[in-house]
C-alpha cells in the first residue's frame, strides 16, 4: 500500500509551482520533502492534502485514487505552520472537531469521543489542558494540539508543513524527537516538509530533495548524502 | 538635575488636553447637543402632549411600518452580505473585485437616486410597470418598494464589516476543518460563523439603526400616504410640515432612543464579553 506520486504538475498563472513531481515510498514511512524556497515543497503537500488542485498527474495511495477524492473524503491529517486550531474552541474541542463531524452512521457516542480526546491528549504530553483555548497556550504545546487533532480522525496520512518552524529552536529539537516517537506508535505514512536539512536527515526514513517543482531524488538520509545525483543536491546538501 | 522621562509616543500634557478639548467640543456640539434638542422639543408642551403626539394613529401606524421594514431588511442583508464576506475572504474568482465594487455602490449613491431607481423599474411608466399592473402587484407606494428601497441603502453594512474582519481571520481555519473532514456547511456553521459573531452582530445592530432611519430612498417610492405608507422618518417630516413641532420631535425622539439603545446594547455586549472579544482578535 505504497504512496505513489506520478508527474504531478500545478501552475499559479504562470508560475509552474511544480513541474512533474515523482515520489514512491512504502507505507507507513516517514517522507521529508526538502529543498529551499519556492522548490515546490509546501505545494505537493497541500495537492496531497486536498487543498490545492493539481493541473495533471495522479496519485495513488491506499488503493485510491488520491487525487480524484476531496479533501474532507481522503483523511489526511494536516498539521499547518501557523498552527490553524479552531481559536474559539478548547482545546479539546479542537481535537475532538474531526469526529464531531463526521455522518452520524461513522460518528462515535459522545463519550467514546470524550475518552478518545483525553487519549491523545495524554499521548501528546498536555493531559490537564483540555480546557485551555488555545490562545491561552504557548507555540509548542499548540502544535502539539494540531497534531493530536490530526491524529484524532485515525488518518491514513499525515501532512506536516513545517510545523515547527514558527517555533524556537529549543522546543523545535524536542518535538522532533516527539513527532518522530508518535510516528512510529502510530505507524501511519506521513510527508513532511521543510528547508532545515538537519531537521529532514534526523527524522526521516526517505529524503525528497525538491527543487524548482521536481523532486530531484529520493532515498534515505544516508545514500541522499553519500551519492547525490544530481549538482543542486550536492551543493544543497553541503551547505 | 534629572531631566524628566518621556516615552518617545507620549504627547506632551497640553497637546493632550488641547486635543481632547477639541474632541469633546466637537462631539458636543455636533452629536451631544442635537439629540439633546429633539428631547427638549418633544417634552415642550409636557410629557402627556408627547405621549399624545406618539399614539397617535398615524404615529403608531408609523413606527409599526418602520420596524416591519426593518424586520424584513435587515435579515435579508444579513444573509447576502456573510454569502458575499464568505466568497470574498475565503475564495478567489474572476469578477470578485468587480463584485467588491458592486457592494459599495449604495454608500455612494444618493438615496433619492436610488428610490428614483425603483421608481423607473417598478413605477407604471417603468420597465416592469405595465406587467405589475397586470397582475395587480404594488410594489410602488406599498410596503415591497419600501422594504427594496431600504435594502438597497443598508445593504452595504453588514459586508463591510464582515470582509476585512474575514479576509484579516484568513482561510485557515476553513482549510483545517476540511482537512477534518467537515463539509463546506459544517465549517461555515462551526468554524466560519463562531469567528465572526461579534463583526456580525455590530454590523446588523448597525444596518438596522441605518434601516429604522433611512429617509431619503423611502421618500420617494412610498408615496407618502397617511396610515399606510409613512415610516418613522416621513412621519416626522410630515408632522413637522404640518406645523405640529412637539409631534414631529416626539416621533424624531422614538428615533433617538431606538438609536442609543442601539449603541447601549452593543456597550454591554462588549462589556459583557470582553475577554471572548479579545481572543477572537488574537491570532
Amino acid at each position: 500500500m505504497s504512496l505513489v506520486i506520478d508527474s504531478v504538475c500545478k501552475k499559479f498563472q504562470r508560475f509552474p509551482a511544480l513541474n512533474g513531481a515523482s515520489l514512491t515510498a512504502p507505507q507507513g514511512a516517514f517522507v521529508a520533502l526538502l529543498g529551499p524556497s519556492g522548490s515546490g515543497k509546501t505545494t505537493l503537500l497541500r495537492i496531497l492534502g486536498g487543498l490545492e488542485q493539481a493541473d495533471s498527474g495522479a496519485v495513488r495511495f491506499a488503493d485510491l485514487n488520491w487525487l480524484d477524492m476531496p479533501a474532507r473524503q481522503r483523511k489526511a491529517g494536516f498539521v499547518f505552520q501557523q498552527y490553524a486550531l479552531f481559536r474559539h474552541m478548547t482545546v479539546a474541542g479542537n481535537i475532538a472537531f474531526g469526529l464531531e463531524v463526521r455522518p452520524r452512521n461513522e460518528r462515535p457516542a459522545r463519550a467514546e469521543i470524550q475518552r478518545r480526546v483525553e487519549e491523545l491528549l495524554e499521548l501528546v504530553q498536555l493531559k490537564d489542558l483540555g480546557k485551555r483555548y488555545p490562545s491561552q497556550l504557548s507555540g509548542g504545546q499548540r502544535q502539539r494540539v494540531a497534531l493530536a487533532r490530526a491524529l484524532a480522525i485515525e488518518p491514513r496520512m499525515l501532512l506536516l508543513d513545517e510545523p515547527f518552524g514558527a517555533l524556537d529552536t529549543k522546543v523545535r529539537k524536542e518535538l522532533r524527537v516527539w513527532l518522530r516517537h508518535i510516528h512510529d506508535k502510530a505507524g501511519v505514512t506521513s510527508v513532511f516538509v521543510t528547508h532545515d536539512q538537519e531537521e529532514a536527515f534526523e527524522m526521516a526514513d526517505l529524503v525528497a530533495v525538491m527543487n524548482k517543482g521536481r523532486i530531484e531524488q529520493v532515498g534515505t538520509p544516508q545514500d541522499v548524502r553519500r551519492d547525490p545525483r544530481t549538482a543542486f543536491v550536492s551543493e544543497f546538501l553541503s551547505a | 538635575m534629572a531631566r524628566k522621562f518621556r516615552k518617545p509616543t507620549d504627547d506632551p500634557l497640553v497637546l493632550k488636553l488641547l486635543l481632547g478639548a477639541i474632541a469633546i467640543s466637537f462631539v458636543g456640539l455636533f452629536l451631544v447637543l442635537p439629540l439633546a434638542v429633539v428631547f427638549k422639543e418633544a417634552l415642550a408642551k409636557g410629557f402627556g402632549a408627547t405621549l399624545a403626539a406618539i399614539s397617535d394613529q398615524d404615529s403608531l401606524s408609523s413606527i409599526r411600518l418602520s420596524l416591519i421594514a426593518a424586520g424584513i431588511a435587515v435579515p435579508l442583508n444579513t444573509v447576502f452580505g456573510i454569502a458575499a464576506a464568505w466568497a470574498i475572504a475565503k475564495f478567489d474568482f474572476p469578477g470578485k473585485t468587480f463584485l467588491v465594487t458592486l457592494i459599495d455602490l449604495p454608500f455612494s449613491v444618493s438615496p433619492v437616486v436610488a428610490g428614483l431607481i425603483y421608481v423607473l423599474v417598478f413605477g407604471a411608466q417603468g420597465w416592469f410597470g405595465p406587467y405589475l399592473l397586470d397582475h395587480d402587484v404594488h410594489i410602488l407606494f406599498a410596503l415591497p418598494g419600501i422594504v427594496l428601497a431600504t435594502i438597497f441603502v443598508t445593504f452595504p453594512f453588514v459586508a463591510r464589516e464582515l470582509i476585512p474582519l474575514m479576509t484579516d481571520q484568513g482561510r485557515d481555519e476553513e482549510e483545517a476543518a476540511a482537512t477534518l473532514g467537515a463539509s463546506g456547511f459544517q465549517t461555515f456553521l462551526r468554524v466560519t460563523l463562531p469567528n465572526i459573531k461579534w463583526g456580525l452582530l455590530y454590523a446588523v445592530l448597525l444596518c438596522n439603526a441605518r434601516a429604522l432611519g433611512e429617509f431619503g430612498a423611502v421618500s420617494v417610492v412610498s408615496g407618502k400616504i397617511r396610515g399606510e405608507t409613512v415610516t418613522m422618518p416621513l412621519q416626522v417630516q410630515l408632522m413637522y410640515e404640518n406645523y405640529d413641532y412637539v409631534g414631529a420631535f416626539s416621533v424624531a425622539a422614538i428615533l433617538a432612543m431606538l438609536a442609543l439603545l442601539t449603541l447601549a446594547l452593543k456597550t454591554l455586549l462588549e462589556w459583557r464579553y470582553a475577554d471572548e472579544l479579545a481572543a477572537s482578535h488574537r491570532h
